[in-house]
């Protein structure tokens, strides 16, 4: 297998109610990616697209083949890979695969989606739709609300009392506001405090509205090549040298993992055997922080902090530019935004920025990062993992 | 091959007050809700069996934000049980005020009762779930 590196990227604002469709969203971000890799159109040869729900948001499946119509890509094969909020990770895994086969050369993957044109309830019921619709859905759960169980097994299997796991889970959201603030690309550019969060509606007990991510509209893209076309396109390829994927059953299936998720644990130990590195080599790290508790337990499971510790690393500040393991620099889902077709790209594209050492002009630069890792989950237990790195 | 325990036997059961799942007769292991095959060996040497219904609470929510049409539900308590035969399965407590729950519901005996939710247009039909109340 050969060596695939991403060459460019494109990255629309995340927003509350763009005017923009989903289509236009993703062919912004596309375009960006392939004028930055140097590259036109016709040079795409595949194209992998993350899309969550853009059936009930805009009613418009397939719409893989339109942005590639859109963009000027022509004919090509264009997939649409569908993991809910994972969708646009295993994209990227899969348009890497293509890459490192010898059947492309040079790809675009990304992710749109227009989640806030649902509307809250149809937005709830459609996340909810990645639940178990016959034998779990039917209770009224919810992300929030699954989320919100774990939060208590957490609580109860460690021994740490409730109000003291809210304040490490407060603490994580600060901080995603903290670093989102910094990013011009950021849904909320606004720093809210520890009290805030406390003092915030219950979502579903005890998640707060700041313990959770927003619904949003966006688009990211990268533009995919093997290692001897990324040479010659830029002087910084950022190389995919480890990936991972794992799924799980419905929630009351995972019973004897709770609140750990199994599928995360095996996901990225795929992605780091098959770079050969572990968490002690990861400088930078992007993860899936739908909820503040699920920061702690991805943390957890990507090897960063024993299990029943996770929410140390953020009450310590290990977690910020500086600490042992920097995470969610870009804001986060939390306050970048969660465009959930596009936020896998969206995170790997902050990876990628932060390897070639691009965000200092934006004050979150993390120093030196040669290795970065990228962990995205989907429903209740799609889980993919990448490690980029540079040489 | 056919699929043993179906959705539409195990809904039906359900709306009787009666839990089926599934005996696997490799590894003795009970799956419910049904799967094709054993949730533990993959086994497909399953018998339909018939649950007592009974366990203890293991986690829950109350949940005050709800999908399209279910506002006037809200706000609804969420529990997971750990049934005495093993699996865990989802339902929701009643005998309850979900405004004031918290972690002293874990460990709670509960035993099993059924509510139908009517489904919508998304769902393909309606489908019972577990509704517990406190076993005596
Ligand atoms: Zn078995």
């Amino acid at each position: 297998m050969r060596r695939v590196a991403i060459v460019g990227g494109g990255h629309t604002d995340f927003v509350f109610e763009s005017p923009k469709t989903g289509k236009e969203l993703f062919a912004e971000a596309a375009m960006e990616a392939i004028n930055t890799s140097n590259l036109k159109p016709k040079d795409i040869q595949a194209i992998y697209c993350g899309n969550g729900l853009s059936d009930f948001s805009e009613g418009q499946v397939m719409i893989q083949s339109y942005v590639a119509d859109d963009i000027g890509c022509f004919n090509v094969p264009a997939t649409r890979f569908e993991g809910a909020c994972a969708s646009a990770t295993l994209a990227i895994r899969d348009a890497a695969m293509w890459v490192a086969s010898g059947t492309y050369e040079i790809v675009l993957v990304g992710g749109t989606e227009k989640a806030t044109a649902l509307g809250t309830p149809l937005a709830t019921r459609t996340f909810a739709m990645a639940h178990d619709s016959r034998y779990e859905s039917p209770t009224g759960l919810t992300f929030p609300a699954y989320f919100a169980m774990l939060a208590h097994l957490y609580s109860l299997k460690y021994n740490i009392p409730l109000a003291k796991l809210k304040e490490q889970m407060a603490m994580v959201s600060v901080q995603s506001h903290e670093y989102g603030v910094k990013n011009p690309h950021a849904q909320f550019k606004k720093e809210i405090t520890i009290e805030k969060v406390l003092s915030g509606f219950t979502v579903a007990s005890p998640l707060q509205l700041l313990d959770c991510c927003p619904f949003s509209d966006g688009a990211a893209a990268l533009v995919l090549a093997s290692e001897d076309v990324a040479k010659k396109l830029t002087p910084k390829p950022v190389y995919i040298v480890g990936t991972g994927q794992a799924s799980s059953g419905r929630m009351g299936s995972q019973y004897k993992y709770l609140p750990r998720i199994r599928a995360r644990e095996l996901a990225v130990k795929q992605a780091y055997d098959m770079s050969g590195l572990g968490p002690k080599d990861i400088d930078v790290c992007e993860l899936h922080d739908c909820f503040s508790i699920a920061s702690i337990i991805a943390a957890e499971s990507l090897g960063f902090a024993d299990f029943g510790k996770g929410g140390y690393l953020w009450e310590k500040g290990e977690t910020r530019i500086g600490g042992k393991i920097p995470i969610n620099i870009s804001g986060g889902l939390k306050s970048k935004g969660h465009p959930i077709g596009a936020t896998g790209a969206s995170q790997t594209y902050e990876v990628a920025k932060q390897l070639r050492g691009e965000l200092a002009d934006q004050g979150r630069q993390v120093e030196g990062a040669k290795v970065g890792l990228v962990d995205t989950l989907g429903g209740d237990g799609i889980l993919c993992d990448l490690i980029l790195k540079v040489d | 091959m056919e699929y043993k325990l179906t959705f539409g036997k195990y809904n039906e059961a359900l709306k009787r007050n009666k839990l089926l799942g599934l005996k696997c007769k490799d590894c003795q292991t009970i799956t419910c809700p049904p799967k094709m095959t054993c949730g533990e060996c993959a086994g497909v040497d399953l018998e339909v069996t018939e649950l007592g219904g009974k366990g203890k609470i293991v986690t829950f929510t109350t949940c005050y934000v709800a999908p399209e049409g279910r506002e006037n539900e809200v706000p609804y308590t969420i529990v997971m049980v750990e049934l005495d035969e093993g699996p865990w399965i989802l339902g929701n407590l009643i005998d309850i005020d979900p405004f004031r729950v918290g972690m002293e519901l874990i460990g709670k005996r509960v035993k099993l009762g059924h509510k139908v939710f009517i489904g919508d247009k998304y769902s393909n039909g309606d489908a019972a779930r577990p509704l517990f109340s406190f076993a005596d």
